[in-house]
């Protein structure tokens, strides 16, 4: 962030703080109160926004975005919010925190189930169009991982030839080496 | 005090646990025994760090003494620094060996030379723990083995256990030695590998090789995961006729030199395996030392089955990074029709 304010490049850093470092929360992570203040150190604006309030995130990005393009320099958004569930797959948060309080977190702050309660009360809600964009946009996700999943598996060759535009001959020599040790190289190409 | 190995006698109980479990005995009969010894590290406290080797241990000795840092691998390391030049005996937790990379600058200008710096006046006597190695299909920089990067730079003693039972008399003796020592912990093996462990305090002596198979035809120097590859070659070769001496190196530097003389002068043949990429590894200095020492005894070139010089690929092709038997086998075979 530094270095983005004395070059005061068109950057908007996005902080989704989602509360927890696997099972560190972020209290033990820093001891300042918000992440939006380290951009009074380097001297550029720092907004802290309800990362659960759609509108919020929207207008402070938006006009984030425009300081950037119009040569105001960086901006520093945090976004606050709360992850859910597990770090990875390899997680288990119920180790280190109560998970009912997160579920009820997720019930009463999650941003889809806000807006549609919102616009439910301002009777903007239109059930078949929702219904519908859902519709679209799990056929959408559907497609893409039917996509990668039909992506072919990467060949041995692969594993020597990204490292350089040229292999140096270390890595030439390593790569025909174990082709001739695998024998029937059609089979790994 | 801590038992040598040798003074370990049949009365003393021992328990069957993982090489991991062996690691979490370690800390706990150490934090036990020496309170100067604290633990710093990212989720090593209520959960037990990501491979769980500190379960349990902030409940026993409280969060001052097994403590949750903020995730910066060069605070944990500058801070263990000052903790150990003030008379604490700090261990540190790397959650994965790729990780250590922020933390290169601390452990090279400061870790390595403080004792140099102020000439024995100030010594930084901590550990520092790092699970290594490819094999359990994770992501990208949770698979490396980068031990040449620090038995390159003078100062920092590295151990590499591939059983429980040296993992723990490693550990006591890397939390002992009066010199920061990094402690290598193969992750493939944590709960694959199962042997008998002395309760209490012994060393296992950094510097120290062990001979895990004798034969008399070719030696085959291996450590952490690539123990087990070298063996069940050894098993190949075994049916070809060929007996192998296996080495476990245990240290990685200081490199145990004659065990490699004993067996390499007998034998005349050697096989180096590691899974670090075979440029500027290790094994290079194996061969070095082979040279020095017993050139003259040699019936053949030295082969060296390591990774290759490419980084440790994403779990699709980890198979093909990761030294096989059948590589291993291989170059077993080459040294014999030499």
């Amino acid at each position: 962030m530094n270095m983005a304010s004395v070059f005061q490049v068109p950057a908007v850093f996005f902080n989704q703080n989602n509360g927890y470092a696997i099972s560190v929360p972020i209290e033990k992570q820093m001891n300042s109160k918000t992440v939006a203040q380290k951009s009074v150190a380097y001297g550029i604006p720092g907004v802290r926004v309800d990362g659960n309030d759609i509108f919020a995130v929207y207008f402070q990005t938006k006009e984030a975005l425009e300081r950037a393009r119009n040569g105001e320099g960086p901006t520093l958004i945090e976004a606050v919010t709360w992850r859910y569930g597990a770090h990875t797959t390899a997680d288990d948060p119920t180790k280190y925190r109560n998970q009912a309080d997160s579920d009820q977190i997720r019930q009463t702050r999650d941003p889809l189930m806000r807006l549609e309660r919102y616009m439910k009360n301002e009777g903007l809600w239109d059930e078949e169009w929702t219904k519908q964009i859902q519709e679209e946009i799990t056929e959408e996700v559907e497609r893409a991982i039917r996509e990668v999943e039909s992506y072919p598996k990467p060949k041995v060759d692969d594993l020597f030839d990204h490292v350089f535009e040229t292999p140096t001959w270390t890595i030439a020599k390593q790569k025909e080496e174990y082709f001739q040790l695998l024998g029937g190289e059609a089979k790994w190409r | 005090m801590a038992l040598r190995e040798e003074q370990l006698s049949a009365s003393i109980k021992t328990n069957r646990m993982t090489l991991i479990q062996a690691i979490t005995d370690g800390l706990g009969t150490m934090l036990e025994a020496d309170d100067r010894i604290l633990l710093l590290g990212e989720d090593i406290g209520k959960n037990g760090g990501v491979f769980r080797a500190t379960e349990g241990l902030q409940e026993r000795f409280g969060p001052d003494r097994v403590m949750d840092t903020p995730l910066s691998e060069s605070g944990i390391i500058g801070t263990s620094v000052g903790l150990a030049v003030n008379g604490f005996k700090p261990i540190a937790e790397m959650q994965f060996f790729g990780f250590i990379y922020p933390a290169y600058e601390q452990i090279m200008t400061h870790v390595s030379r403080i004792r140099m710096r102020t000439m024995g006046r100030y010594t930084v006597p901590m550990v520092i723990r790092a699970p290594y190695g490819a094999g359990i299909r994770a992501p990208e920089i949770h698979s490396d083995s980068v031990e040449a990067l620090f038995t390159h730079m003078p100062g920092i003693k590295v151990v590499c256990p591939s059983t429980a039972h040296d993992a723990k008399g490693l550990l006591i003796a890397a939390i002992e030695d009066p010199d920061p020592v990094l402690f290598l912990e193969p992750l493939k093996l944590y709960r694959s590998v199962r042997d008998e462990v002395p309760e209490g305090q012994y060393m296992v002596e950094i510097g120290k090789g062990k001979k895990v198979r004798d034969g008399d035809d070719v030696t085959i120097i291996a450590w952490g995961a690539m123990v087990q590859v070298a063996m069940e070659a050894a098993n190949q070769a075994e049916k070809d006729g060929i007996s192998c001496d296996v080495i476990d190196l245990r240290t990685l530097y200081p490199i145990d030199r004659d065990i490699i003389a004993e067996s390499v002068q007998r034998t005349g043949r050697a096989v180096i395996v590691h899974e670090a990429h075979e440029t500027g590894g290790v094994g290079n200095d194996i061969v070095s030392i082979i040279n020095d020492y017993s050139f003259l005894y040699l019936k053949s070139p030295i082969e060296r089955i390591a990774g290759f010089d490419v980084p440790v690929p994403f779990f699709a092709l980890e198979e093909h990074y990761l030294p096989t038997p059948k590589r291993v086998h291989h170059a077993i075979k080459k040294t014999v029709d030499f």
